[in-house]
């Protein structure tokens, strides 16, 4: 075990130990361990600054602050901006267009993949199995803004979704300026990107399944439908909880880069979710204290989120992420 | 093997949906780079489909001679290098003391990262904290606060733990130092991961646009990203107030096309190439992470 070079202290000074055992361990580990505490500084800073810095700097959520002033603001003001966005029409309706959205995406995101992971399963031809995943994984590794590029492009007035309409007599659709289209688009284009990309760790559960589990499915007469069912998807099963309670932890934090991409003032009717508000309220008018205090409502409702839907799983079926 | 007829008939319409899949993924790339090669008349009179109408280059022309756009693109590969290369230096630290089962308190190193998987601060307190920090018009507004993924460093770490541990007591024995052991046995081990994770990073600044976004003001210190978004933005029908809307509302949509291609041809140059190390490498995290 002993790594970095110092020689374990001789033996029969043990009667020392119980003393303080606690601060003696830690000089010897630090004694011993130096170099690799000393990789680890730069890479604690970052997490300490730039991830639980700004967790601390909820705080402002329950201050003041003046833009220019303490990073922390200037004055407690206790929950005055939670009851702000408590009683703020706008905010409601934005609450409720993130669980439409969140929910429909979910629904979409979630199955879909175990379904093609599945179907290029029963692929006999290796190449042509390879051919179809290095596809569809490709969307994966687009920019947001290239993807909302392709997508204004595609349902343009001029562009290919309103040629295939005009094709069979229908007038075209200005999709994006119709409040009504919005969810459609917004789904279809997180499941046309995320699609083949999200088969990836179902693939990789697959190839752990015992083979034998399947001879001996084929020996108690079970055809290619009853082995999936008994098999195959009990095989996958905790990689597909695992993914689950992720998903539901990220729920309320719908793609936000897209959707402030994509949205505009005609579509905010079912466009505007929290995060874009939070954006429009704290980054685009100034309301720091005010944004943050939304912020913070939905962190704390996705840390909620992910800590029962892992209780739950490790209830349900006996595993959970932690 | 099953050859009933039942399964004859699943296996054609499993090739039909799997067909299904690769044209639909495939069909908005096609559609792009034919406007991209067509006059701005037939993109409006709505012909251009599979193939490019009244095609020309000019439009390439055009955007490449833009000294804005190569600015953009300049500062995207810069940003991209150096980023990459802040995120790898951390990540690869950090992952090789988190490999070390023996460290004591490694399991509060590790809870420091995870934890920060499932509660984020916000957009606000990072915003407030970029700007405080003075970081605004600045390339390390965009390196600096996503210099290492949580999810890239529990790869690297399974990975360090699976090598042979073994070689390392050895170089200690033959009195290496934890550097050395890290630069001279480890690193040149892990060329397989480290390849991965550059390519992970690379490809993820590649693609941002909402820091620079957000933290810079003047468009000399733009993103390739954000000059695109500025086009889009401009053509969705001025409904956005950016500065730039003014100007891009008469953008007409084969420029857009073309800057859409060139901002993602590096990506769809190099994808047939390493796109089995990014498999791999997901794998990787997501058997042993």
């Amino acid at each position: 075990m002993g790594i970095a070079g110092t020689v374990d202290p001789p033996p029969g000074r043990e009667r020392a130990r119980p003393l303080r055992p606690r601060r003696k361990t830690w000089r010897r580990a630090l004694r011993r361990d130096w170099q690799l505490y000393s990789l680890a500084v730069l890479p604690v800073v970052f997490f300490v600054v730039f991830r639980y810095l700004p967790m601390i700097g909820n705080v402002i959520a329950f201050r003041r602050y003046v833009p220019g002033g303490s990073l922390f603001g200037e004055k407690w003001v206790g929950l005055r901006y939670f009851r702000m966005f408590m009683g703020d029409p706008e905010f409601w309706h934005v609450f409720g267009n993130t669980m439409i959205l969140g929910g429909v995406t979910l629904l979409f995101t979630f199955p879909l993949p175990i379904v093609l992971a599945l179907l290029l399963n029963e692929v006999r031809s290796a190449k042509l199995k390879r051919f179809v995943q290095s596809v569809s994984y490709l969307p994966h590794f687009l920019s947001i803004v290239v993807v909302a590029g392709l997508i204004m492009q595609l349902l343009s007035v001029n562009g290919a979704v309103n040629q295939g309409l005009r094709a069979v007599g229908h007038a075209p659709i200005p999709f994006l300026q119709q409040p009504e289209w919005f969810r459609t688009i917004y789904v279809s284009s997180e499941v046309w990107q995320g699609l083949g990309w999200g088969t990836i760790l179902y693939l990789a559960a697959l190839t752990t399944i015992d083979h034998q589990l399947y001879e001996q499915a084929r020996i108690d007469g079970a055809n290619r439908w009853r082995q999936t069912w008994h098999v195959t998807l009990p095989g996958i099963r905790p990689m597909m909880v695992t993914l689950l309670v992720l998903n539901i932890g990220t729920f309320m934090a719908v793609g936000f880069e897209k959707i402030l991409l994509l949205y505009n003032p005609l579509t905010y009717s079912t466009a505007d979710v929290i995060p874009t508000y939070l954006y429009r309220v704290g980054v685009v008018s100034g309301s720091f204290s005010y944004g943050a205090a939304i912020g913070l409502f939905e962190s704390v409702i996705g840390l909620i989120l992910v800590v029962a839907a892992n209780q739950i799983s490790r209830r349900a079926v006996g595993t959970g992420l932690w | 093997m099953e050859t009933g007829r039942g399964y004859r008939v699943f296996q054609i319409i499993n090739a039909l949906i799997l067909t299904g899949v690769v044209i639909v993924t495939l069909y908005p790339f096609v559609n792009i780079v034919a406007q991209s090669f067509s006059s701005e008349s037939s993109i409006t009179s709505g012909h251009v489909n599979l193939l490019p109408r009244g095609f020309n280059l000019t439009t390439y022309k055009t955007v490449m001679s833009d000294s804005a756009f190569w600015e953009n693109y300049r500062n995207t590969v810069v940003y991209t290098v150096l980023a990459t290369g802040v995120s790898m230096v951390l990540t690869t630290c950090y992952a090789y003391v988190l490999s070390k089962k023996h460290l004591k308190g490694r399991k509060v190193l590790i809870a420091i990262a995870l934890f920060t998987m499932f509660f984020n601060g916000g957009l606000i307190p990072n915003y407030v904290l970029v700007s405080d920090l003075g970081l605004r018009n600045s390339v390390w507004a965009i390196v600096l606060p996503n210099a290492i993924s949580v999810f890239n460093l529990l790869v690297m770490k399974s990975f360090f733990e699976n090598l042979p541990a073994e070689l390392e007591e050895a170089a200690a024995v033959d009195g290496l130092s934890t550097y050395g052991i890290l630069g001279r046995i480890v690193l040149p081990l892990s060329k397989a991961v480290l390849a991965t994770m550059v390519l992970f990073y690379a490809v993820s600044f590649w693609n941002s646009w909402f820091s620079a976004f957000l933290y810079m003001d003047r468009s000399s210190l733009f993103p390739v990203t954000v000059y695109l978004r500025n086009l889009i933005a401009g053509a969705s029908g001025g409904a956005d107030q950016s500065a730039a809307s003014d100007t891009a509302l008469q953008i007409a949509s084969n420029i857009q096309a073309v800057t859409i291609v060139l901002t993602v041809l590096p990506i769809l140059v190099i994808y047939p190439f390493v796109q089995r190390y990014f498999v791999k490498g997901v794998m990787l995290g997501a058997v042993k992470g």
